[in-house]
């Protein structure tokens, strides 16, 4: 009697197996797509493949306003993350570690962007600083991005804080270390990978984000709000491809170092988290 | 009031959570070099006195002094007392080594003097091998024991310990009870010990302080617990107890004379009592004898039916009823003789005696 | 008794007080800790969108802007046709969109949860590589796959599927649909994926024991369960989406016009802030209404299988 129910659920579990690559092939073959015809010598993004070449990588070398966007995203994306970051730890730590009144509207208040449109974020922003009569530039910017990435900030290291045994920092206290040395003894390695996970997805929004940015944008623009002034040029296109794959190549980088980084540490709990 | 041998001198301490009053108008006061267990059953205060004395919490109301100093203001890192947490907060991203040598961080010792003294705190917990480990590679009792160890090294005047034994099993325990009484016998310095365990504070305690809601009910050496409880309360949480509701009739001399239900009219040698009426007689299992025939000489007796027994070895468990009592009463017997035979099946006719030096008077 | 109530110092004064006060009360701890991140969502999200209800009570003509009151921007906003079909064809859209990605990301969330037994860091990086590149180019692939001379057409036609280019895959609600499942799906595996893992695997077995199949046990234990899950991803997803402009603009055409890029419009072109900030305001509102009642028939529908 027992053995057709198993056989039914290798069966499904099988069945579920399948369905998952599929789903990878369905998140991945769109994003094949910029490498492959990156390489390709035709300013056409059509099948069948011309010549190997690159020089549409070559082209972006002498694309100086590309590589102002770039420096200006980078800027950008490192400010708000840190900010953001910080303002994380402070929000997180408030809501595991004290009771206060009101404690869940403030909690609210501060998760609110997530289900606000990035759309109405940014034009909210945009009518403040004219209002109070700001020039849009990198800064206007980085204030709608601070904005954007907080409550993804909380989100991630609440789920640190939370599995984080408060006794470890009164043990702290206990042995004589004060509440600030505590933190950076205590709390600070044991959340590290929370932090180094935070600062990395603030990171990536902030670099990625275009809406705000092409609102809050002024003389100096972004790197995405760069490449959507391109897309409107046919020529331009292999080129962007080229900016694309670059950009992949990076973040792939980017997210094996913040994992590597995140298993030296050591994990609480664990559930990956992110 | 001012108690000139207290060492730790906790004064009218009261401590509410919004309307929940966890500890309430506790007075205590410990001395030095003392193993002072608190006692009471979950939820009766014990950990928030402790973490008031080691300063992770405020007094709603009174003062807590420790070597004559008042703590009021005094923050936890700068409380000459270090704890031993429930479940040991040992830090998990550091090594035993790093965990034992925390709190000696602001001591700015050379580094041959603090290795020294972490190898011969490593080593009076008997772990010597493990300094290089890490601190989440360890059994419930060694960790247990680097949490003692972290906290020793700091040479505290209090050391305060929070159920350091509830995860540990039951043999374990044991050694670690021995172990513990070993240590402070060694350093001298004052323990406060929680527990919600009567037989682990009355083992390893010089003195006990028994909670129930918030309140301390009685203060007191394990034996004077034991023997001489002061209220009702004490006295059945404390080992067990059989009860009998009595009238105080008036006084004899150094005795009381009182009829309780159960028992008749007795005497009790308590001076100093008040003809008031109501009070409560109490008598410990093991200072009942059993019989089958009425026993002669100086005791007072009562006769009764066995309910139910239990053999245990080296003793007997019995339950008796006595007319006029509702609750059985529990009889222990040793069991001198060697014997295969139960001859005191269930409802036989039996005869209760005790001395009357076996007699506790409670107010009623 | 000595008088030990007065420890602080004379000196100190008000200010040891004070400080007494705030390092004592937990609350007051808590609320210093909190107040900076509130003070930058106040300044930054609260501040301007009082500002942008004021706008939407105001008028503009040409330059000028007209800070009376008046209610015209929203009876433009209920009366003329064209933002109740772009507002109906957003939400549909989004609504959609949401229901595509969550169903098609639940059974990979449940695969990763519950099938893979010792990869699962190595599953959950592939599956949130692609939400790390940037939006603009998924997106804009997404144009490149789909579109006239796109990769579809030509890869059919050379391989000699098809003679034409096939017209119905680009600039149409399906593509905006496609596209932007695609580019949210990280957003619905996650939180899915989070509340499967929480699900105590003991609850099944207690299921199991007490005689439910795999799909009874599926309805009435891990369903529910992972609602919370289901229920942040369909917002994680639903409420950016409509507000979305660039999917809209890059693959949509015509047809796929959405309330955004009117919003937007009102911004740039028809320079027309007070009329674009009531539209804000309104499909807020209304999102924020849909979405409500959405989580409220979700919970009344999973208390209903128990
Ligand atoms: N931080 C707190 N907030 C609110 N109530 C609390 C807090 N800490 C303790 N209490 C309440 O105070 C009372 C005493 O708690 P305490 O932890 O001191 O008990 P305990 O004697 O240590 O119990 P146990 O043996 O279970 O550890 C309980 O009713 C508890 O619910
Ligand atoms: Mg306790």
């Amino acid at each position: 009697m027992s053995a057709q129910p198993q056989s039914r659920d290798t069966a499904a579990r099988r069945w579920r197996g399948g369905y998952a690559v599929l789903y990878l092939a369905f998140l991945y073959v769109p994003i094949l797509v910029l490498p492959v015809f990156s390489f390709n010598d035709s300013i056409f993004v059509s099948f069948p493949l011309k010549e190997f070449t690159t020089k549409w990588y070559a082209q972006l070398a002498g694309q100086p306003a590309l590589f102002d966007a770039l420096a200006n995203s980078l800027k950008v994306a490192i400010f708000s993350a840190v900010f953001s970051t910080l303002l994380g730890i402070f929000a997180a730590k408030a809501m595991t570690r004290y009771r206060f009144p009101l404690q869940r509207p403030a909690f609210a208040l501060v998760m609110l962007p997530l289900v606000i449109p990035e759309i109405i974020l940014g034009l909210s922003l945009l009518i403040m600083v004219n209002r109070i009569g700001l020039s849009l530039s990198l800064y206007t910017v980085s204030i709608g991005h601070v904005l954007l990435c907080v409550p993804f900030a909380v989100a991630v290291l609440l789920s640190r804080f939370e599995g984080f045994d408060r006794s470890l920092e009164e043990a702290s206290l206990d042995l004589g270390e004060s509440a600030w040395m505590t933190f950076w003894r205590v709390t600070f390695p044991i959340v590290f990978p929370g932090i180094v996970s935070s600062l990395l997805l603030t990171f990536t929004i902030s670099f990625d984000e275009f809406i705000i940015a092409f609102f809050l944008t002024g003389s100096e623009t972004t790197l995405p709000v760069h490449i959507w002034s391109q897309l409107r040029f046919p020529q331009r296109l292999p080129s962007v491809l080229a900016l694309g794959t670059l950009l992949l190549v990076a973040s792939t980088l980017l997210i094996i170092l913040a994992e590597w980084l995140r298993r030296r540490g050591i994990q609480p709990d664990k559930q990956p988290d992110m | 009031m001012a108690n000139s041998d207290a060492f730790i001198d906790i004064r009218a301490v009261s401590k509410r959570f919004g309307s929940v009053t966890a500890v309430d108008g506790v007075d205590l006061a410990i001395r030095q070099g003392e193993f002072f267990s608190l006692l009471g059953a979950s939820g009766c205060g014990k950990t928030t006195l402790l973490r008031m004395i080691a300063g992770f919490e405020m007094p709603t109301e009174g003062d807590i002094l420790i070597d004559g100093q008042v703590m009021t203001d005094v923050p936890a890192n700068r409380r000459p007392t270090n704890m031993v947490f429930q479940n040991y907060a040992i830090f998990p991203h550091l090594t035993v080594r790093d965990n034992i040598a925390y709190g000696l961080r602001k001591d700015g010792l050379p580094r041959a003097d603090l290795d020294r003294k972490v190898d011969a705190a490593l080593e009076m917990i008997k772990l010597s091998g493990y300094g290089a480990r890490r601190s989440t590679e360890l059994s419930g009792g060694q960790r247990q024991r680097v949490a003692l160890a972290r906290a020793l090294i700091k040479r505290p005047k209090v050391l305060l310990l929070d159920e350091p034994l509830g995860a540990l099993d039951k043999k374990l325990r044991e050694t670690m009870q021995l172990e513990l009484r070993q240590i402070q016998d060694e350093i001298g310095i004052t323990f406060v010990f929680v527990t919600h365990d009567q037989e682990e504070a009355l083992t390893m305690s010089c003195r006990v302080a028994v909670m129930a809601q918030g309140r301390v009910m009685q203060v007191a050496t394990p034996r004077e617990l034991y023997e001489t409880p002061n209220s009702r309360a004490v006295a059945s949480f404390i080992g067990t107890m059989n009860f009998f509701e009595a009238t105080t009739k008036g006084i004899e001399g150094e005795r009381l004379l009182l009829d309780a239900q159960g028992l008749g009219g007795i005497a009790a040698p308590v001076p100093g009592w008040q003809v008031n009426g109501k009070a409560v007689v109490a008598i410990r299992p093991e200072k009942l004898q059993l019989s089958l025939d009425r026993p002669q000489g100086e005791v007072s007796a009562a006769q009764g039916t066995i309910l139910n027994s239990t053999y245990l070895g080296d003793r007997s468990h019995f339950h008796v009823r006595l007319d006029g009592v509702e609750a059985p009463i529990a009889v222990s017997a040793q069991n001198v003789e060697r014997s295969m035979r139960d001859d005191l099946d269930d409802g036989t006719p039996v005869w209760l005696s005790w001395r009357d030096t076996a007699m506790v008077v409670l107010p009623g | 008794m000595t008088d030990h109530a007065n420890t602080v110092s004379p000196a100190a004064g008000s200010f040891g007080r004070l400080r007494l006060a705030v390092t004592r009360s937990e609350a007051l701890r808590g609320l210093t800790l909190m107040s900076p991140t509130l003070f930058v969502v106040v300044a930054a999200m609260a501040v301007p969108l009082m500002l942008m209800v004021a706008y939407s009570f105001w008028s503009q003509s040409y330059v000028t802007l007209d800070t009376s009151f008046t209610l015209k921007n929203y009876t433009d906003v209920v009366t003329r046709d064209i933002y109740h079909i772009l507002f109906l064809r957003s939400v549909t859209i989004s609504g959609i969109v949401t229901l595509v990605t969550v169903l098609l990301a639940y059974p990979m969330a449940y695969f990763v949860a519950f099938d893979v037994k010792k990869n699962k860091l190595l599953w959950l990086i592939l599956l949130t590589l692609p939400f790390w590149t940037s939006y603009l180019l998924r997106v804009f692939s997404w144009k490149v796959i789909l579109g006239y001379n796109g990769v579809i057409n030509s890869g059919l036609m050379s391989m000699g599927v098809i003679a034409e280019p096939l017209q119905f895959l680009l600039y149409n609600p399906f593509s905006v649909i496609v596209t932007l499942a695609h580019a949210w799906a990280a957003f619905a595996i996650l939180p899915i994926y989070v509340s499967l893992e929480k699900i105590d695997r003991t609850l099944l077995e207690a299921a199991t024991d007490l005689g439910d199949g795999p799909v009874r046990r599926f309805f009435r234990i891990t369903l529910p369960l992972s609602m919370p899950g289901v229920i942040a991803a369909s917002l994680l997803i639903f409420i950016p989406t409509v507000g979305d402009y660039v999917t809209p603009s890059l693959v949509g055409g015509t047809g796929g016009v959405m309330i955004a890029n009117i919003i937007q419009a009102q911004f740039s072109r028809a320079n027309n802030w007070p009329l674009g900030s009531a539209l804000a305001i309104s499909t807020m509102l209304a999102v924020t209404a849909i979405a409500c009642l959405s989580i409220w028939l979700a919970k009344r529908g999973t208390a209903a299988i128990r």
